[in-house]
């Protein structure tokens, strides 16, 4: 059967189940259920501070075949991955779906128990170029891997589809009686909004830390009535993977000249006002536009109600000059903006589900206008891939992408039409992340392309100066300058499936043949 | 065109190829080619093409053409090729 996006899809994936094909960005909408939770009440004078992972491991009574989840902001610096599975394979537990939200380089030795059947699933909503995406790619993984949006986790996850036996939070800070918060400590991360839903519906929520300190562990993020138990290690992370120092706006013109084009673009769309709400990512051209953006708003004197993200201390600032009247961050991507979150009660923390899941009665995308996006590839469709490298090998996720996407009123794709050889504007993308009907213009170097759907934009656009040309143009230009690329041939066996925010299937990945 | 050095031209930025060209005891064009494993995938024929094809025209013969790709397209290539190949044959 082919879904909505075109995509040719079997009815029934083994290790995945019956595959409910993507039917539209908004098909999904309407009555939905959150399942029940299982939980064992604690009475008052029991203690819930463990010597070790391994007692945790045998409280919590972790057997084979179980679902255990990792979520996380400490990105490539995280060690919590590693140190419980180390615990868990040296005890011969076996065959287990680790439901992660970001995999790194860091967590390599994750390829060995995938290998030894330690590990047989494993889902994220981000996977990043490296061994475990390698180990995926050459289907080691006895069960397809699933690639989920930060919205579409927490939805998976508190509509039952998504059931997680053992919760193992790593908490830059926490007392005795599990409390937590992701703003002191020596692994400090800022917010912990992807745990949440993890902290409230599964079976069994044990917190590591290495930073206990006197109870309570205010300003509590994930409170005591989630945790079951807590545990210390020596440390949870290393904090030069987790943050960076300073994002830089880029200084490639290519990148500054899509950043002049997008801005300009925005302000002649009638976007740059009072109320306006703002969210890009943190890449370097991605900040080059809020940079514009920041320009236009300060000579239109305009006061924002909120940017939203990944936040970066680029954001904070704009914040702080009274650009924005709030912050809304979902994950905190440096020093400045972990401080700010701390300090500052105008940057509001949200959970992964407030951000982008589309089973609530609306989540904060919603309230987006304008949100910045990146592409590994776009089609003539507007489908974007930021899921697979042009030579079909995983490299990413959607993380926000189509969450942001769906919810925003003017989704911006801001891309180099070619990334050295590789052409960005293709007929069709490898891998559909976020639908075609989900964004509204395509910015380049050479040209602005706007979806044809967006009727009204066109129309407002009609008399403007900028490069807008139709997509398809963009394609040929982009083909003139590399050539075309030939076919990757992909053999049948289906490796990772990619869900769209409301659970349906949107593509998968298949393995390419050698 | 006798190559009688060995002589470099481009660089190993980003999409630009830095190519060397050296004298062959046998005769014909030997390229040996390097760039990323995508854009060995889904260009490798196309560039080695573009080299052969380039150095045909130019007529060189008894040749190692080393072409380390970073990305360049296809008119870089001929022209770092075309330097290359002059600065080793005077």
């Amino acid at each position: 059967m082919k879904n909505a996006a075109g995509v040719e899809l079997p009815e029934f994936i083994k290790g995945y189940g019956e595959v409910k094909p993507f039917a539209g960005a908004f098909a999904g909408y309407g009555q939905v259920r959150k399942v029940a939770v299982r939980l064992d009440s604690v009475q008052p004078g029991k203690t819930k501070l463990l010597e070790s992972i391994d007692e945790a491991i045998e409280k919590v009574n972790l057997r084979d075949g179980m679902t255990i989840s990792f979520p996380s902001h400490l990105r490539n610096g995280d060690y919590v991955i590693n140190q419980v599975m180390e615990v868990i394979a040296a005890k011969g537990i076996r065959d287990l779906h680790l439901a992660a939200t970001h995999i790194f380089p860091i967590h390599e030795p994750l390829v060995d128990y995938i290998k030894r059947g330690v590990v047989t699933g494993l889902s994220a909503s981000y996977i990043s170029p490296g061994a475990v995406a390698k180990a995926i790619m050459k289907g080691y993984l006895k069960n397809p891997a699933v690639l989920r949006s930060h919205g579409g986790r927490p939805r998976a996850i508190e509509g039952g589809e998504l059931h997680i036996d053992v919760a193992f939070i790593g908490a830059p800070t926490a007392d005795a009686y599990g409390n937590i918060n992701g703003v002191q400590g020596k692994a400090a991360c800022g917010t912990l909004s992807y745990g949440i839903a993890d902290a409230e519906y599964a079976d069994k929520v044990v917190v590591i830390t290495d930073n206990l300190v006197p109870y309570p562990a205010c300003p509590i993020e994930i409170s005591q009535d989630y945790v079951d138990y807590v545990v210390t290690v020596d440390s949870i992370g290393d904090p030069s993977g987790i943050v960076s120092g300073t994002l830089s706006v880029t200084k490639d013109p290519v990148g500054l000249r899509i950043a002049s084009l997008a801005a300009q673009f925005i302000d002649e769309a009638g976007y740059i006002k009072d109320g306006m709400s703002f969210q890009s990512g943190a890449g370097g051209t991605s900040l080059a536009v809020t940079a514009e953006v920041r320009k236009r708003m300060k000579e239109k004197k305009v006061v924002g109600s909120f940017a939203a993200g990944g936040v970066t201390g680029y954001i904070v600032d704009m914040m702080n000059e009274g650009l924005f009247r709030s912050v809304f961050d979902v994950q905190c991507f440096d020093l400045k903006a972990i401080a700010s979150y701390r300090d500052n009660p105008k940057h509001q923390g949200m959970s992964g589900s407030l951000y982008g899941n589309p089973n609530t009665k609306g989540a904060l995308v919603n309230n987006l206008d304008i949100m910045i996006l990146g592409a590994t590839e776009i089609d003539t469709d507007f489908n974007v891939n930021v899921i697979t490298g042009s030579d079909g090998i995983i490299m990413g996720g959607s993380g926000g992408h189509n969450d942001t996407a769906a919810g925003s009123k003017l989704a911006i794709i801001v891309t180099n039409l070619i990334k050295g050889r590789l052409p960005v504007v293709k007929s069709k993308v490898t891998t559909v992340a976020t639908p075609g009907e989900t964004v509204d213009v395509l910015v380049t170097e050479r040209g602005i392309a706007i979806n044809p759907r967006r009727s009204d934009l066109i129309e407002k656009l009609k008399d403007s100066a900028l490069p807008l040309v139709p997509i398809e143009t963009l394609r040929e230009m982009a083909e003139r300058l590399t050539g075309v690329p030939k076919p990757i041939p992909f053999s049948d066996e289906i490796v990772a499936v990619v869900e769209y925010r409301d659970g349906s299937v949107i593509d998968v990945v298949k393995k390419p043949l050698d | 065109m006798l190559v009688t050095k060995t002589a470099q031209a481009g660089s190993t930025a980003n999409s630009d190829v830095l190519i060397t060209v050296s004298p062959s005891e046998t005769p014909g064009i030997h390229l040996q080619l390097k760039s990323k494993d995508v854009v060995l995938k889904l260009f490798g024929e196309q560039i080695e093409k573009v080299i052969m094809d380039k150095a045909k025209e130019l007529g060189a013969d008894n040749v190692t053409i080393k072409a380390e790709d970073k990305g360049a397209l296809d008119y870089t290539i001929r022209a770092r090729l075309q330097a290359a190949l002059e600065r080793a044959s005077n």
